[in-house]
């Protein structure tokens, strides 16, 4: 049984034809064409799916799109704000948080979560943030390295 | 005047952009058309026996379901011999749907495709198979009393059953101190974070596949021999990988099924196995059991070393790896026997992860030498250097180079080992938990393989470099990228390298840390011959390759097959490296922390300091998985892998990792190849795990000999 859904994604009204119990993640990657949002376990525990509803970190494997019409979705594709990449994104892209990449965008949205809420978050507290991430190429330094460095950035840049 | 030298640059990735931005393609995310199909894999729940009934009935009347293909169903596909160095010598890949056996849990049975994955998924749920089902091998302690030598010889790449120089037994009856001990290394799998993926189109004749693989050639070369088509029909394309460290090496059946859909339903088909059904279909390291039994003076001196190990491998095929290549060469001693056996099982076959043998062979050596320093009362670092090896006593050729001393050197002193005090338990950290500090040496061999490059110089002052390579990760569009900027004497971005498609020029598999050195030498060579052509071609002389190409009419277009070679005959060429961990241990409830890993290697030139820094680091990590976590269940009585699942099967998170380093020690190695480049993927991960564990020895006192070491066997 198919419904109409009014999503937000990335500040933009999409409409979509699907089952109701088809999950975020697909109609993103499939129906709307957003592939960087990535596809890992669709069981809750990878952490790569993860795009930010209203600001805050969904696995959007276990997320319904029908439960979030009207909210707003952002995803890696809406980061960047007209083509000037997010400073995490700069920072991962210059220290070499993303090694094969397919972890990163989950890992970069649910960071930005993080900086929107504490700007100068402790290592602790980043770690905590990005503890259902999992990346198996990286090694973690280079990425808890690039949030350090893009909030450092920020702070300089109020 | 030529740029200043970029090789040797901490480099920013060139396609850091792309994957930050989610622009960079994985295999299931390319759109070959509305009429995607997807296809959703069946998969058998006995270890052995034959399919006595598939019942596809509701499955094939379900919404939106195309066609369900079973083995009574499927075309009969030629499989025309293949084999490539990635396959096991010994025995044949699965034919998928072919007959009615089923050869281990996990197996593809059935294929079902729909116009959704959803769909497809529900009807996958519908179908139902019985068996008949056979008495299966699944026990590795049963399969281990039927091991048998491996077949393939030692020439055609094979790993020898049996190795002896000297006579061990009699030198260890003799030796003044003797250790022998028995080692555990259990299943583990690679668990990339992307799925394994392919999409299949037909257009008429010729099929192209989306594919995740670390080899697209071969996955073109497999594809025709199994569909008796011309290579020259067949075009995969794998632009990124979202990780395999080797579970992408061979094309698995998956791959076949989806070329074989597709051309069944005459449309294009993806499938996307689950993490699930990864465990049962992407290979794994094998489940492997050592014995080792070292001999020595009272001065430390090894005077026997007897090595053995026997690990798992399929029903189908015999899987072997390097597992006792490193004890024969690491450390110098004139009496060293080694035997090996491989243990077939109704299992699926085994595949190299990251350092396929090393990683599992010197985890049990480095342990074992532990228990020397101990029983001999000397310090572990100066036992190894004690023995280190002036040259192969295996190959009895000379190392082309060879820094384990320097290594221990510069480890040690950057780690702090004189802070440690021998006696195990007799460190703690302020809390008052227990702190140890352990060491083991690592090495992995150099290989350079046949490569080709494409160079295309354009009258803009731009050059598109180009090889069929791949970069599931470590950034060898930026690595090449540098090789091919500094050769041509044009800055970095006037370069474009591209990579992963059977269209560009051969390249070899992205696995077994050989890429730099094979297609990185390719790079170089055609990129030396399209310089030379474009100035041979210059209207007016200069000096300034952008100056020179700006006058030319048509650009220059270059393609040089490159050959290793002859070093090999004349030195035995090995990266090598010292590792030391520190590691706290919570007495009471067994926990063990790895708050720091210093790893120093000499592995020849270092291309890009960032890119090789941060493999490094992903490697020590994927060694404290390897200690501390990581295991694939496999539930004995029926071969059902029980923890198929990220939730499950356990890999390091953040929370594991505190303070990495890696050092890359100056080394100049001029015979390895032009670059005198070694790699750096797989050396990374060999020793960590051994490291750690006499680590854990160290603070605790307590011998952990099977993996992981999880809380039970500290309590």
């Amino acid at each position: 049984m198919k419904v109409r859904l009014a999503l937000t994604v990335n500040g933009e009204s999409r409409e979509v034809l699907a089952p109701v119990h088809k999950t975020l993640l697909e109609v993103l990657r499939e129906d709307l064409g957003l592939t960087g949002t990535k596809h890992g376990c669709e069981l809750g525990e990878c952490g790569t799916c993860t795009v930010l509803v209203d600001g805050e970190p969904v696995l959007s494997c276990l997320a319904l799109p029908v439960a979030i019409e009207g909210r707003a979705i952002t995803t890696i594709e809406g980061m960047a704000e007209g083509g000037e990449l997010h400073p995490l994104q700069q920072a991962f892209a210059e220290l070499g948080a993303a090694q094969c990449g397919y972890c990163t965008p989950g890992i970069l949205l649910t960071a930005q979560a993080l900086l929107d809420e504490t700007p100068t978050p402790t290592r602790d507290e980043i770690k905590e943030a990005l503890a259902g991430n999992l990346c198996r190429c990286t090694g973690y330094t280079k990425i808890l390295d690039a949030v350090e460095l893009a909030s450092m950035r920020m702070g300089a840049r109020k | 005047m030529s740029p200043p030298s970029v090789i040797g640059q901490p480099i920013s990735r060139v396609d850091g952009r792309s994957k930050v931005t989610g622009a960079a393609k994985y295999a299931a995310e390319f759109d070959p058309g509305p009429r995607l199909g997807h296809g959703v894999v069946v998969t058998s729940t006995i270890a052995g026996g034959v399919i006595a009934t598939i019942d596809t009935a509701a499955a094939e009347t379900a919404a939106g379901v195309v066609a369900v293909l079973t083995h009574r169903n499927a075309p009969k596909l030629p499989y025309r011999e293949h084999k490539a160095d990635v396959d096991p010598e010994d025995g044949e890949r699965l034919h998928v749907l072919q007959d009615d056996r089923v050869h281990h849990h996990g197996q593809p049975v059935a294929l079902v495709v729909a116009n959704t994955f959803e769909q497809a998924t529900h009807g996958a749920s519908l179908v139902r198979v019985t068996y008949h089902e056979e008495p299966a091998l699944t026990d590795f302690g049963q399969a281990e009393t039927r091991a048998v030598p491996p077949g393939a010889r030692r020439e055609d790449g094979g790993h020898p059953g049996e190795t002896r120089r000297g006579n061990a037994d009699a030198a260890l009856a003799a030796a003044a101190v003797r250790v022998v001990a028995e080692y555990v290394i259990p299943r583990e799998q690679h668990n990339p974070i992307e799925l394994h993926a392919t999409i299949a189109a037909w257009e008429d004749v010729t099929l192209t596949l989306w594919d995740k693989t670390q080899w697209v050639d071969n996955v073109r070369d497999e594809m025709a021999a199994v569909f008796g088509i011309p290579i020259e029909n067949v075009r995969v394309v794998s632009p990124f990988g979202g990780g395999a460290f080797g579970s992408a090496l061979r094309p698995w059946p998956h791959v076949t099924l989806a070329a074989m859909a597709a051309r069944h339903v005459d449309r294009p088909v993806k499938i996307v196995l689950t993490r699930r059904q990864m465990y049962g279909s992407t290979g794994y390291r094998p489940h492997t059991v050592q014995r080792v039994a070292l001999g020595a003076e009272r001065t430390g001196r090894l005077v026997a070393l007897h090595h053995e190990g026997i690990a798992e491998t399929s029903t189908y095929e015999q899987y072997t790896e390097s597992l006792l290549d490193a004890t024969r060469l690491l450390y110098s001693c004139p009496n060293v026997t080694t035997r090996y056996r491989v243990a077939p099982m109704n299992v699926n076959t085994p595949t190299p992860m990251r350092a396929p043998g090393e990683a599992s062979g010197l985890f049990a050596l480095e342990c074992a030498m532990d228990e020397l320093a101990v029983a001999l009362d000397m310090d572990p670092v100066q036992l190894r250097v004690r023995n280190d090896a002036e040259r192969d006593e295996d190959a009895d050729l000379p190392f082309s180079s060879r820094a384990l001393r320097e290594c221990f050197r510069v480890g040690a002193e950057r780690f702090g080992w004189e802070r440690r005090d021998p006696r195990p338990t007799s460190m703690r950290d302020t809390s008052g938990r227990l702190v140890g500090y352990g060491c083991a040496s690592a090495t992995y061999p150099v290989s350079v393989e046949a490569a080709s490059a494409r160079v295309q110089l354009l009258v803009d002052g731009s050059a598109i470099v180009s090889s069929a390579a791949s970069d599931m990760g470590p950034g060898t569009y930026t690595s090449m990228t540098q090789v091919a900027a500094e050769t041509l004497g044009l800055p970095l971005h006037r370069v474009t390298f591209e990579l992963g498609d059977t269209r560009m020029p051969t390249a070899p598999v992205h696995g077994g840390s050989i890429t730099m050195a094979s297609v990185g030498s390719a790079v170089q060579a055609a990129c030396t011959k399209a310089r030379r052509q474009a100035f041979a071609r210059a209207k007016r002389p200069s000096a300034d390759l952008v100056e020179v190409l700006r006058q030319l009419d048509y650009s220059v277009d270059v393609t040089v097959h490159n050959e290793p070679d002859d070093a090999a005959d004349h030195y035995s060429m090995h990266a090598f490296g010292a590792v030391f961990a520190e590691v706290v241990v919570d007495a009471a409830l067994g926990t063990v922390r790895v708050p720091r890993i210093v790893g120093a290697y000499g592995a020849g030139r270092i291309i890009n300091p960032k890119t090789a820094h941060s493999q490094a680091i992903g490697g020590m990590v994927m060694g404290i998985g390897m200690a501390l976590l990581e295991h694939t269940v496999v539930d004995a009585r029926s071969g059902r892998v029980v923890n198929s699942d990220l939730a499950g099967y356990l890999v390091p998170v953040n929370a594991d990792v505190r303070d990495l380093e890696a050092i890359f020690v100056d080394e100049h190695d001029p015979h390895v190849n032009p670059l005198g480049v070694k790699g750096v993927a797989e050396i990374t991960l060999v020793g960590v795990a051994a490291a750690i564990a006499n680590a854990v020895h160290h603070a605790t006192g307590r011998r952990v000999r099977e993996l992981p070491i999880t809380a039970e066997k500290l309590v």
